[in-house]
């Protein structure tokens, strides 16, 4: 099966995670809501897949190159 | 004697009226669709204000004779009137204005990638698009420049400019500025969709920026000044005090002072501009075909800026190797950040991978100092 690693393309807060390990997702899905330069940024599902790995909390502070999720598909 | 108890309902006009409804309109989408509320509430408001008859807040001394109406050669002397003269008309507000927005402004997506700097410059094109349409439609040379900067979408930039050219269009070019700045995510996005293909609009761009230091972000404003001066020196006013409200953020050690300048000052001009803004939209100056039609052309000169943008980040595209998304130079138009979000937002939809909103932020920041120049270009030509 092919992985697809999601990174964050942006430095900023996590405001929720909308997905969880096991997950189904379509390309296109929010992974989660990143609030960066006062903004509400959501963070887009690359592939359609399942979600076999996230580790990401709301309030946590992310840098750019953090992987927000390993999608396998 | 009488006239002490005279009553406003009397004086009431069906101008005002109508103008009434679109204060209320104008509060309407303030508050309610939280359109751009710092600026629709205050200026919904004044409008409300200033047409409720005999208030006086705009009252002006002519001849000896008070009249209601903001008189430009008069001597105002009402609440609101005096706040225009020596706020708006000597040019102070926008001015610090642009103080606070140099306070705010982050020049490291700019600096990251300079390229992004004739993205800004290309989106001014539509200013200069409307301006040449404004002209054959019969509007003086000053009033064009008016009607043609609003393409900038830079709220001070306009008043600035327009108080110096056409005063007494200032009511109408200060609502269009800000109102097509609220309604940036509804004009861009078909005039992009019209000059791109899907395929243009998923081109992906790597998230990473190159790191900028600390020592290039404090010379830049100072750079910036000398030289943006040194090319068009009538835009020293804004120019001059965006960066120095840049400076006082980058310095690093007049942290207080950015705070108020980007903060509490920004707050308390915020409401002086919106008031008086609003204020001006009395009926007997708003009510004119002419006011109305510089309302039209504002979104001609709005989406051809948007257009300019998109085409010049093409045109880059033929001649460099690494391709940028055509989409950010629809950013060039200065609406910052609202701009930049459009750009993000459908950079996403058209491919999830891509968040182009750092690259967006470049070409955004770059097109305020685009339309100061270009206010500061039209004023060196006419004013």
């Amino acid at each position: 099966m092919a992985q697809e690693k999601v990174e964050f393309p942006i430095t900023g807060k996590i405001i929720s995670v909308n997905v969880k390990q096991g997950d189904t997702v379509s390309e296109g899905d929010i992974l989660c809501l990143l609030e960066s330069m006062k903004m509400e940024n959501p963070i887009l599902a690359p592939v359609g897949g399942t979600v076999s790995e996230i580790g990401i909390s709301a309030g946590q502070v992310v840098e750019v190159g953090e992987v927000v999720a390993l999608i396998e598909y | 004697m009488l006239e002490l108890f005279e009553l406003g309902f009397l004086h009431l006009t069906w101008g005002s009226i109508l103008m009434l409804l679109i204060g209320g309109v104008l509060l309407y989408l303030g508050i309610a669709k939280k359109m751009e509320p710092l600026l629709l509430v205050p200026i919904g408001f004044g409008v409300i204000l200033v047409n409720l008859p005999l208030g006086g807040l705009m009252e002006c001394i002519v001849n000896g004779n008070v009249v209601e109406a903001y008189a430009i050669g008069g001597e105002p002397a009402g609440l609101i009137s005096r706040i225009f003269r020596y706020g708006l008309a000597w040019e102070i507000i926008p001015c610090f204005i642009f103080l606070g927005l140099g306070a705010m402004t982050d020049f490291g997506p700019l600096l990251a990638n300079p390229k992004t700097l004739i993205l800004g410059a290309g989106a001014q094109f539509g200013v200069y698009f409307a301006f040449f349409i404004a002209l054959l439609l019969g509007f003086s040379i000053n009033e064009a420049c008016s009607i043609g900067i609003i393409g900038g979408a830079d709220g001070p930039t306009t008043i600035y400019l327009t108080n110096r050219l056409a005063p007494y269009f200032i009511g109408s070019t200060a609502v269009a500025a800000y109102t097509y700045m609220a309604l940036v995510p509804i004009i861009q996005p078909p005039v992009i969709k019209l000059l791109t293909t899907k395929a243009e609009r998923a081109i992906y761009m790597k998230p990473q920026l190159r790191a900028v230091s600390k020592r290039e972000k404090l010379i830049f404003p100072i750079m910036a000044a000398v030289i943006i001066i040194l090319l068009v020196p009538k835009s020293a006013p804004l120019i001059g005090m965006f960066m120095f409200g840049n400076l006082l953020k980058e310095s690093g050690v007049t942290d207080r002072l950015a705070d108020t300048a980007a903060n509490a000052f920004m707050n308390i001009l915020t409401i002086l501009l919106g008031i008086s803004v609003g204020c001006f939209m009395s009926a007997e100056v708003f009510l004119k075909v002419e006011s109305l039609l510089v309302f039209a052309l504002g979104c001609v000169a709005f989406a051809s800026s948007t257009a300019f943008g998109v085409c010049l980040a093409k045109l880059m595209n033929v001649f460099s190797k690494e391709k940028i998304n055509p989409m950010i130079g629809a950013a060039g138009v200065s609406a910052v950040p609202m701009a930049a979000r459009v750009v993000q937002k459908m950079g996403q939809e058209a491919n999830p991978r891509n968040f182009l909103l750092m690259h967006a932020m470049g070409p955004n920041i770059a097109g305020v100092i685009g339309t100061a120049t270009a206010a500061g270009i039209f004023l060196g030509m006419v004013g």
